[in-house]
């Protein structure tokens, strides 16, 4: 049960917008732009992080929903997204997601974790302004949902074909804002 | 400097909204929302939540600026000092060190809200509404928190430029960009 009476049956972020439309329209339009938007990462990659930051931040609901939309987008290459949340295998993934990835662990903790080394081992591995930019806000968003999501108790399905379902629908539809 | 090239010199979060309006807009936009849209809890009640996640999360530049408005709203040094040291002896009501009490959890991890620290607020005569809103505050800064510091951007020293900064904050809010809120921090200060 959530803390706050949200509609019954709704699960994670869903329930927290249709509580309040008004802050839930800016979240929906943020992700929107920042995992679907005009960027040098892929929208696969950009839902990989999203997963790996919720899965450190513990956040069942985010983690499963976005593992679930990374790999529909990687298509053959899914394995990519289960190596990294279940073995911590990076090995299919290019240098630069490496050292992205390596950012948004430590943006997951603190953002004054990274250092200035990680920044300039994602530029030896190829890594622009915008895909530095993008992994840390990525990564900071996820930690403000996952926050949000968990810090009211929102309700997490626990049957993976749920999580199927929302991952074909993000994969395909992106974050549209709930009709109410 | 940051770690990324942006295109313009302001310090903070001031720089990073400005350099990407696209991500920018529904950021400010939500903040406008939750700190100064109608709420059952006072502007500075909503700052103080603010300040006291920033100062957890070891942000300066968003310490500082927060810090700073909750001053321009009528606050003393006295009431940050508890803020940052000891919130449960702040000069705040019972449901306000309730609502830190939770927004300092949200601060460590969402799933360590307990119950218990809902109840203790709910208690205190604290609404559903201003639990959602303290969360999604709290989660709010872990956002702006780790932006700012994750891309190592320029954080002023000189208190003026926070009381500056402040008293627009208190006045004009977070804006749109329509608003006036939106010439926050326009000078440069690097």
């Amino acid at each position: 049960m959530a803390y706050i009476p949200v509609q019954e049956g709704l699960p994670g972020i869903r329930s927290l917008v249709q509580y309040r439309p008004e802050t839930g329209k800016p979240l929906y339009d943020l992700v929107q732009i920042l995992l679907r938007g005009p960027s040098p990462l892929s929208p696969a990659e950009r839902e990989l992080i999203a997963a790996y930051v919720s899965s450190r931040n513990e956040c069942g609901f985010c983690m499963n929903s976005h593992a679930a939309a990374a790999r529909c987008l990687y298509g053959d290459q899914e394995q990519i997204v289960d190596d990294l949340l279940y073995k911590n295998n990076q090995t299919e993934l290019s240098e630069k997601m490496q050292a992205l990835l390596a950012i948004a662990g430590k943006v997951q903790k603190l953002g004054k974790s990274v250092s200035p080394q990680d920044i300039e081992t994602a530029r030896k591995a190829g890594a622009q302004d915008e895909d530095i930019h993008d992994t840390v806000l990525i990564a900071a968003t996820f930690s403000l949902f996952n926050r949000y999501v968990d810090g009211l108790a929102s309700f997490t399905p626990t049957n993976e074909s749920a999580y199927e379902a929302m991952g074909k629908r993000m994969s395909e539809n992106g974050y549209v804002f709930p009709n109410q | 400097m940051a770690y990324i090239q942006l295109n313009n010199q302001l310090p903070g979060i001031t720089g990073l909204l400005e350099n990407r309006k696209d991500t920018g807009a529904p950021i400010r936009e939500l903040t406008q929302i939750l700190l100064r849209g109608e709420s059952t809890l006072t502007e500075m009640e909503r700052e103080l939540i603010a300040t006291i996640v920033s100062y957890r999360n070891q942000c300066r530049f968003c310490t500082n600026a927060h810090s700073a408005t909750v001053i321009a709203l009528g606050g003393d040094a006295d009431l940050l000092d508890k803020i940052y040291h000891d919130p449960e002896n702040a000069p705040v009501s019972e449901k306000m060190k309730a609502l830190l009490a939770i927004a300092a959890k949200v601060q460590e991890l969402g799933k360590s809200v307990k119950e218990e620290h809902i109840s203790r607020a709910k208690k205190a005569g604290a609404t559903d509404l201003e639990i959602h809103d303290t969360v999604l505050i709290a989660a709010l800064f872990c956002l702006y928190n780790r932006y700012v510091d994750g891309l190592g951007t320029y954080c002023p020293e000189d208190p003026a430029y926070y009381q500056k900064l402040a008293s627009r904050l208190a006045t004009m809010g977070y804006g749109s960009p329509k608003d006036p809120g939106v010439r926050i921090g326009e000078e440069s200060f690097k």
